[in-house]
């Protein structure tokens, strides 16, 4: 019997030659990624069972993206534990302000994860790097306080679950149709326990056609369907964005042909039209033409969902030359500096300013609800954020509604969720 | 081993922004967590916990961020254990890892009421209303997450094995 992609990687830094779903293995890690939330738990974990050395100063990261720059005391605190603990351990990888990006764009970006490795990260959206072929997936300060001390970590391997997605059009999807409303649609579907325990595997033309941004955005949402980990398979486009990046020797794996999957699903997202999440779960999808009136308050473009510079992108082009709805605020957040780089040299800042947005430095901001756009009882977003828990953006009485960067573009102009089409923009 | 305590039952997919929200991830302090624990359903829930006392969820419990917060703030307020239909995954890891016992049962739960009081055999996974006898089964707690639990938690547990 072959194996998964997912139960390779496994098997291999587990040092074994086959593994089985539902098995438990002890495993080496080629990283192990804390943050400002997370990261204070496990170092404190860390220090009080007698951890002197992390098991190695290149392979744990520490990035302070969740509150900072500092948004309180607390979250000062917070940062100034990772801060501490990375100059006294050594640690390489710790981002301070100036390089420091939300942590899933941040590793992929600066060449940290490459096909092949085993990643645990003390954030549930760890999972983004499967998009360059590598098993990732989000763990506990616990975990992470282990792995530091160990560079081991446990796992029930998962059975894999494969998504084969084809267009008639070559892989190609409409207009304003992305790798968001792919993985939106995906949860609508199997709902938000979906994929619970399990490999998400992704494939087929559509997959093959899309670029790396929209394909860590898929990868990125498997949580939402409570998904162990995401992952594609390494091609071409993979190859080239880590051989751009990653400095170290990589390992591909693919899937045998007769690799196990606990199920296949096939669509056809030909007419596929862009999603919309409604309140409060990630799983209530429409297509945008059956959203109805959804005045809101707040426009959101960022995170580590939707802060690429490809989404930057698509939002000013459509804001350009517009002006922002005089009754909603809106807010663009580049997810890294280099990104944030890219859109000054582009022109993208002065085209969100022109229009009225405002843009920031990068950092989580108000996906979390933590800071820097807030809402208040009774108030709307939508946002290209990949939750909409109830009270995930602020005030328990305020919604959340989940979309692709084109429609939350186009509804900060209309004042109401809507498609870029409604401006008569051509895609 | 056997715990006995009052019932304290949520719906499904409660997730970690409710159990506990973001505003309050800028502190671990266990006593500050426990005073917000379950605060996106329940204000206060932590005042009506008695020591030992059991949450009973429906599916896909604890789901959303990796938060350790979460479980510890359950685990701060004197609950002793989670039953419920499913536990996403991350969560299911973190409370074991800090030694806070999780019981999957695939049967109707939804019938058992707030305050009910409740005993629970978690080498056996037999779950027991006690004013009516009623019983339910659960999945047995796997080997390897009963050795994490008599360790006291993944660190204790990697301590002694020496890892
Ligand atoms: S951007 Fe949002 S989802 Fe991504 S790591 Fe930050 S808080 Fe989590």
């Amino acid at each position: 019997m072959g194996m998964t992609i997912t139960e390779k990687i496994l098997a291999q830094h587990a040092g074994v030659q086959h593994v089985e779903p539902g098995q438990l293995i002890m495993a080496g890690v080629d990283l192990a990624l804390g943050n400002d939330v997370t990261a204070p738990i496990a170092i404190d974990e860390f220090k009080r069972h007698g951890g002197k050395e992390v098991f190695d100063k290149s392979r744990v990261v520490l990035v302070p993206d969740h509150f900072a720059p500092n948004k309180d005391i607390k979250s000062a605190v917070q940062c100034k534990i990772l801060r501490d603990f990375a100059k006294e351990k050594g640690i390489e990888n710790y981002f301070e302000l100036g390089n420091m990006g939300i942590e899933h764009a941040l590793l992929p970006e600066t060449g940290l994860v490459a096909p092949g490795d085993l990643i645990i990260g003390a954030d549930s959206h760890t999972c983004t790097y499967g998009a360059v072929g590598a098993f990732s997936t989000g763990v506990g300060s616990t975990d992470l306080a282990a792995a530091m001390i160990s560079g081991k970590a446990w796992f029930k391997v998962p059975p894999s679950i494969k998504f084969v997605y084809h267009s008639s059009k070559k892989g190609k999807l409409k207009s304003w149709v992305y790798g968001k409303d792919v993985i939106l649609f995906t949860i609508g579907e199997i709902g938000v326990d979906g994929a619970l325990y399990k490999a998400m595997e992704f494939t087929g033309d559509v997959i093959d056609a899309m670029n790396m941004s929209e394909r860590f955005t898929m990868c990125n949402m498997v949580i939402e369907a409570g998904g162990k980990n995401g992952i594609v398979v390494p091609d071409t486009t993979t190859v080239n964005y880590v051989n751009q990046r990653v400095k170290r020797a990589y390992t591909v794996f693919t899937s045998d042909a007769d690799a196990r999957y606990e199920h296949v699903y096939e669509y056809d997202l030909s007419n596929l039209k862009p999603q919309v999440a409604f309140p409060h779960l990630p799983e209530n999808t429409k297509n945008i033409d059956e959203v109805g009136r959804i005045d809101i308050d707040q426009a959101f473009v960022g995170s580590c969902t939707n802060g690429w510079i490809e989404d930057l992108r698509i939002a000013a082009s459509i804001v350009k030359g517009r002006k922002v709805n005089s009754n909603l605020r809106m807010i663009v957040i580049p997810a890294t500096p280099q990104i944030y780089r890219q859109a000054l040299k582009e022109g993208l800042i002065e085209t969100f300013v022109d229009a009225g947005a405002v843009f920031s430095i990068p950092t989580c901001g108000p996906c979390l609800g933590g800071h820097m756009g807030v809402l208040a009882p009774g108030e709307r977003a939508v946002a290209t954020t990949n939750r909409n828990f109830k009270g995930r953006m602020g005030d328990l009485k305020s919604e959340v509604y989940l979309a692709n960067p084109a429609v939350v573009a186009a509804s900060a102009v209309l004042g109401r969720i809507g498609s870029p089409e409604e401006l008569g923009i051509k895609g | 081993m056997i715990i006995r305590g009052n019932a304290h039952v949520f719906g499904n997919d409660i997730d970690t922004d409710v159990i506990i929200p973001a505003r309050y991830l800028n502190t671990f302090d266990h006593d500050e967590l426990a005073k917000h624990a379950m605060e996106g359903v329940e204000a206060d829930f932590y005042k009506k916990v008695t020591k030992g006392d059991i949450i009973v969820g429906g599916s896909n419990f604890g789901s959303g961020s990796s938060r350790e917060h979460a479980p510890i703030a359950i685990m701060a307020t004197g609950i002793s254990l989670v039953i419920a239909r499913s536990f996403a995954r991350i969560f299911y890891r973190n409370a074991f890892n800090i030694g806070l016992p999780l019981l999957e049962v695939n049967e109707d739960i939804d019938s058992i009421k707030t305050g009910t009081p409740l005993e629970v055999n978690l080498d056996t996974g037999l779950i027991k209303e006690l004013l009516t006898n009623k019983v339910y089964n659960a999945a047995p707690i796997p080997e390897f997450m009963q050795e994490l639990l008599r360790a006291g938690g993944l660190m204790n547990y990697m301590e002694k094995k020496g890892h």
